[in-house]
């Protein structure tokens, strides 16, 4: 064999210019299910190493799979929502391989026969509208999760490793894409939105949490390239591991730029898996093994094929919520936001959190300032999610009344977030605690308006002569005097009326 | 006063009913029994764990309840020797293989709860082919059981541990599992019933699977009433089993109460006979046969015309789904493990695992099976397989609108001397020739004794089989031949069984 020509990432631009991508996207959701797919163990995130297994999701010879009618459910809610069109029956498969994550050495899958086949969504980037083909929505259960320790913390060169089957079990909803041609240089920006749009779907569907940190949203990106105009696709290469909706689109972005350079060097693109890493947004050759793999899929004996019956579909789909394409358009012209505005606040996150804080009694303007400046940045700072903040929709609500009466000013308000955001209670609390409200008492206000004129005489006689703008120089003396915590504007209007009345 | 050795020889119809009117106490029953283990099981060798104290522990618990006045279970006091391949939280369960030896499961099989609520008496946990693969028990890690008829022959298997205790009086009840013959044949050889209930109707939680859609949880017994016993306090829908099934348990017991076949359609499968079988085999089934008509049944031949392809079919499905199902054998949670020297990988431990822990037999099977399943040869070996099961389920449905019960030879031959067929599997897997189409079509099927063949004096099973859920015509037919040739022959078949030395029964403690 001889060795691949060397070669550079071609930058993205002179990449998409000689170069048309497609990609493709297979998306595993965790359900949020009250118990496992098939035992009645809890379905929970962090908790202590192999405490919510039994002898069904640890494989134990004898134990057997009972399906669990929730999963099923929320795939086809999921299903429905992706416009599938009703499949009348599913079986589950297994895939057999070895693995020590896996308690039997094979995962209850779905091969030919799965649930939901045949959908769409439509999402939106860069103002364009793109249909996303869906091939198939399948259930699974999750493996469980290994620990390599040792210096490398991957399984090359650990001393030993360590496997937590707590994971074990939990259903797994497989969302696979067709192959998604024709986007062009909005590749990378497709297919976040994508992502994106499966998230709030997801989690409008209250089938799951999707938190992407947490590993209950994975993503695998398929991109392949060839030459514009050309009559076939590109071999495609797989990256895993791609575990933020940034990085979605880092990793088609990178790949693209990658597969360009192999090919701009005479070089062939290797069909093959490839890691992301999200520390230098480039992805590395995977072990190519995994290509040679034959899972010998057979249909599980140990269950019974599901057939859901219409009638049941059909309460599940009187039952769906409305879904986030509705609910954008809605909530859009009830809260009078511009199509700038709505795609601000979506790439933030912001949305639902602006709904319920104008549920809360907010002004739209208000609540959509505070979550995409003030919020946000402090979000960034921490590198969380603005929903993972320490704060609800209606402390950002009471926040908003308390600038709107006047009882705070906005860099009072600042500092009542920073307090709510530590953990130091609701926004009255924190006002309360710090001393922060604006001071109202007109008496105490007048008594600094006083001094003010009568420590700067030549000023408050320029006042006198109707030189109004010089007001800010007595208004900035009260407001020292005061701590800060009097409203500037109210201030200015007590030294006005308190000069007008003297002349 | 009844001794000990007469206690072992009472049906577990007799001891249930003795037990209940206080006649005798469960720990009397159970004391008897673990001493006729005690002196016959060095010889026969169809325990893999006795479990006294567990045992005697159940049976004083039993006695309480009387004693108090309690509601008794279906079989209370009755003990039973349990096939290795369920799991067990208070014995070990090894399926037959080192990969296995010593393994304490967590959990009890539905299987045990539910004989631990009939409050039959657990006497410990019986030899089998390793992961119920065999027809001899040979293939046992832990070596082979003997036939009580001849210590010299094979008692059957895979079920044979539990055969040969419930044929040597060390129980009078057996529970064993049928894949592929594996209760049915051994019950022949070794002159009992043997149940392979309908498919779904005994749960197969917590059976150690070999092949899960054939494995079928089922009784071994003397009689065909203690068999209906058993079949009843084991079956029933289980939410643990997705296969289970949730209809009524066929009326077993009343259909063994009533022995009549007069104006039942039996046909003969002309397939299951001819060529390859033992004169002595015919012989006695042609004799079955004639007894049934001149009970009054209606005899016609039916024919099957694909059950030549169930073996072969057999052998892809089984194998197909014992290689993903034994895969989770792999070092890493429980039972055996090799190599793990602190460089080995994973990898490196399950392949050594597997290597020294499972036998020959089962590592042909594992690779046949991923031969058949390996992509490229799916469909040509484990769907045309599928495909050939769905020929025989025609062919069983299309006879069972005909007639309402078919009966064949349970197999070609008697019990053959152990070490025959061992280096040959293809000899080894024609044991199973007729049992195997119940099992890959999911329906009923019994074996009942019908006589020693005329030229070794061996037993000879008659096999009835059934529509799926119509369970309780096996009861009838297996009954009416019990009665009619126990009359003829003036006592029960098994007192023929002289293959265990009553010197040696006689003179205690031998060997333990």
């Amino acid at each position: 064999m001889t060795a691949p020509p060397t070669s550079r990432p071609v930058p993205f631009d002179d990449a998409i210019s000689s170069y048309e991508p497609v990609i493709g996207l297979e998306t595993h959701v965790e359900l949020g299910t009250t118990a496992k797919m098939f035992c009645g163990c809890p379905n929970q995130f962090g908790a202590e190493p192999n405490s919510a297994v039994c002898p069904v999701c640890l494989g134990l010879p004898g134990s057997l799979p009972v399906i669990n009618k929730a999963a099923i459910e929320f795939t086809i809610r999921i299903g429905l929502a992706l416009n599938w069109s009703l499949a009348t029956w599913c079986r589950f498969a297994r895939k057999n391989y070895f693995y020590p994550d896996m308690p039997k050495n094979f995962q209850i899958s779905q091969s030919d026969e799965p649930l939901c086949t045949d959908g769409w969504l439509d999402v939106e980037a860069a103002g364009t509208v793109t249909r996303i083909g869906i091939e198939r929505v399948h259930l699974e259960e999750d493996t469980g999760k290994s620990r390599h320790v040792g210096s490398s913390g991957r399984i090359h060169g650990a001393d030993y490793s360590l496997v937590d089957y707590n994971r074990a079990g939990i259903p797994l909803v497989e969302v696979v894409t067709k192959p998604i041609p024709g986007t062009g240089a909005l590749a990378p920006a497709v297919a976040r939105a994508f992502v994106t749009e499966l998230r709030d779907l997801m989690r409008a569907l209250g089938v799951s949490d999707v938190r992407m940190e947490q590993g209950s949203l994975r993503c695998d990106v398929n991109t392949s390239i060839a030459p514009s105009g050309s009559a076939h696709w590109g071999k495609r290469t797989e990256t895993k591991n791609v575990n933020s909706l940034r990085s979605v689109e880092r990793a088609v972005r990178s790949e693209i730029e990658r597969q360009a350079g192999v090919l701009v060097a005479g070089g062939r693109v290797v069909q093959e898996t490839r890691h992301f890493h999200e520390d230098s947004g480039t992805t590395t050759s995977g072990r190519s093994k995994e290509e040679a793999q034959d899972y010998r899929y057979f249909p599980e004996p140990d269950l019974v094929p599901v057939a859901p019956s219409p009638q049941w579909v059909e309460q599940i789909r009187q039952a769906l919520p409305e879904l986030p394409a509705a609910r954008r358009a809605r909530l859009q012209s009830e809260l009078g936001l511009s199509d700038r505005d709505m795609a601000a606040l979506r790439n933030a996150g912001a949305l639902d959190l602006v709904a319920e804080t104008v549920a809360a009694g907010a002004s739209p303007e208000q609540a959509r300032n505070w979550w995409l400046t003030e919020l946000s940045r402090r979000a960034n700072e921490a590198g969380i999610e603005l929903g993972s903040l320490h704060i609800t929709p209606s402390q950002v609500a009471r926040i908003c009344a308390l600038v709107e009466s006047g009882e705070l000013s906005n860099k009072l308000a600042r500092q009542v977030l920073d307090g709510v955001l530590a953990g130091q209670g609701s926004p009255d609390q924190v006002v309360a605690a710090r001393g922060l409200a604006v001071v109202t008492d007109t008496s105490v206000l007048a008594a600094a308006v006083e001094d003010a004129i009568a420590a700067y005489p030549d000023i408050a006689a320029k006042i006198r002569d109707g030189k109004v703008a010089a007001a800010g120089a007595l208004v900035g003396a009260v407001m020292k005097a005061t701590g800060g915590q009097a409203d500037a504007a109210t201030v200015s209007r007590l030294i006005l009326e308190r000069l007008a009345s003297s002349s | 006063m009844n001794t000990a050795s007469e206690l072992t020889r009472w049906t577990a119809a007799e001891m249930a009913a003795a037990v209940a009117a206080g006649e005798v106490s469960a720990v009397e029953l159970t004391t008897a029994h673990l001493e006729r283990i005690a002196r016959t099981d060095v010889q026969v060798r169809a325990f893999l764990h006795v479990a006294r104290d567990s045992a005697l522990a159940a049976a004083s618990a039993v006695d309480a309840k009387r004693a108090s006045g309690q509601p008794l279970g279906s079989l209370a006091g009755v003990p039973l020797a349990l096939k290795d391949v369920f799991t067990t939280a208070d014995m070990p369960t090894t399926c037959g293989s080192r990969i296995l030896a010593g393994w304490q499961p967590p959990y009890d099989a539905t299987i045990v709860n539910r004989l631990r609520s009939a409050d039959v008496v657990i006497l410990g946990k019986t030899n089998m082919d390793e992961f119920a693969m065999g027809s001899s028990t040979e293939n046992s890690a832990f070596g082979p059981s003997h036939n009580p008829w001849d210590l010299s022959r094979v008692p059957g298997g895979s079920s044979g541990g539990s055969a040969a205790a419930v044929a040597a009086y060390q129980a009078p009840l057996g529970i064993g599992t049928d894949t592929g013959g594996s209760i049915r044949q051994p019950a022949a050889v070794c002159g009992l019933v043997g149940v392979k209930p309908t498919y779904g109707g005994s749960s197969r939680y917590g059976l150690v699977a070999f092949a899960s859609s054939l494995d079928t949880p089922g009784p071994l017994t003397r009689t065909v009433l203690d068999a209906a016993l058993l079949h009843e306090a084991i079956s029933g829908h289980d939410s643990c089993d997705s296969t289970s099934l949730d209809a009524p348990v066929p009326r077993v017991v009343a259909a063994a109460k009533n022995a009549d076949v007069a104006g039942l359609r039996i046909g003969v499968v002309a397939e299951l006979s001819g060529d390859g079988y033992a004169s002595g085999v015919l012989t006695r089934f042609n004799d079955a046969v004639e007894l049934l008509e001149s009970l009054g049944a209606k005899v016609t031949e039916v024919s099957c015309p694909h059950f030549g392809y169930a073996l072969p079919a057999y052998y892809l499905i089984a194998p197909s789904e014992c290689s993903s199902n034994l895969a989770r054998f792999d070092a890493m949670r429980y039972g055996l493990r090799i190599g793990d020297d602190g460089t080995a990988s994973a990898e490196q431990v399950m392949s050594q695992t597997r290597a020294a822990g499972f036998g020959a037999e089962v590592k042909r099977r594992i690779m046949l099976g991923t031969y058949a399943l390996s992509s490229g040869y799916y469909d040509a070996y484990y769907g045309k397989a599928q495909q050939v099961r769905t020929l025989i389920a025609g062919d069983f449905a299309a006879a069972f609108e005909q007639v309402d019960v078919l009966v064949s030879p349970t197999t070609p031959t008697t019990a053959f001397p152990i070490g025959e067929r061992a280096d040959n599997p293809m000899a080894m897997y024609l044991a199973d020739l007729c049992t195997i189409p119940c099992n890959l079509a999911g329906n009923a099927a019994l074996s009942v004794p019908c006589g020693l063949a005329p030229e070794d004096r061996l037993p000879v099973g008659l096999q009835i089989m059934a529509p799926v859920l119509a369970d309780d015509r096996l009861y009838r037919v297996g009954a009416a031949v019990e009665g009619a040739l126990d009359q003829r022959r003036g006592y029960r078949f098994l007192e023929d069984a002289s293959g265990i030395d009553e010197s040696d029964d006689a003179t205690g403690e031998a060997g333990r």
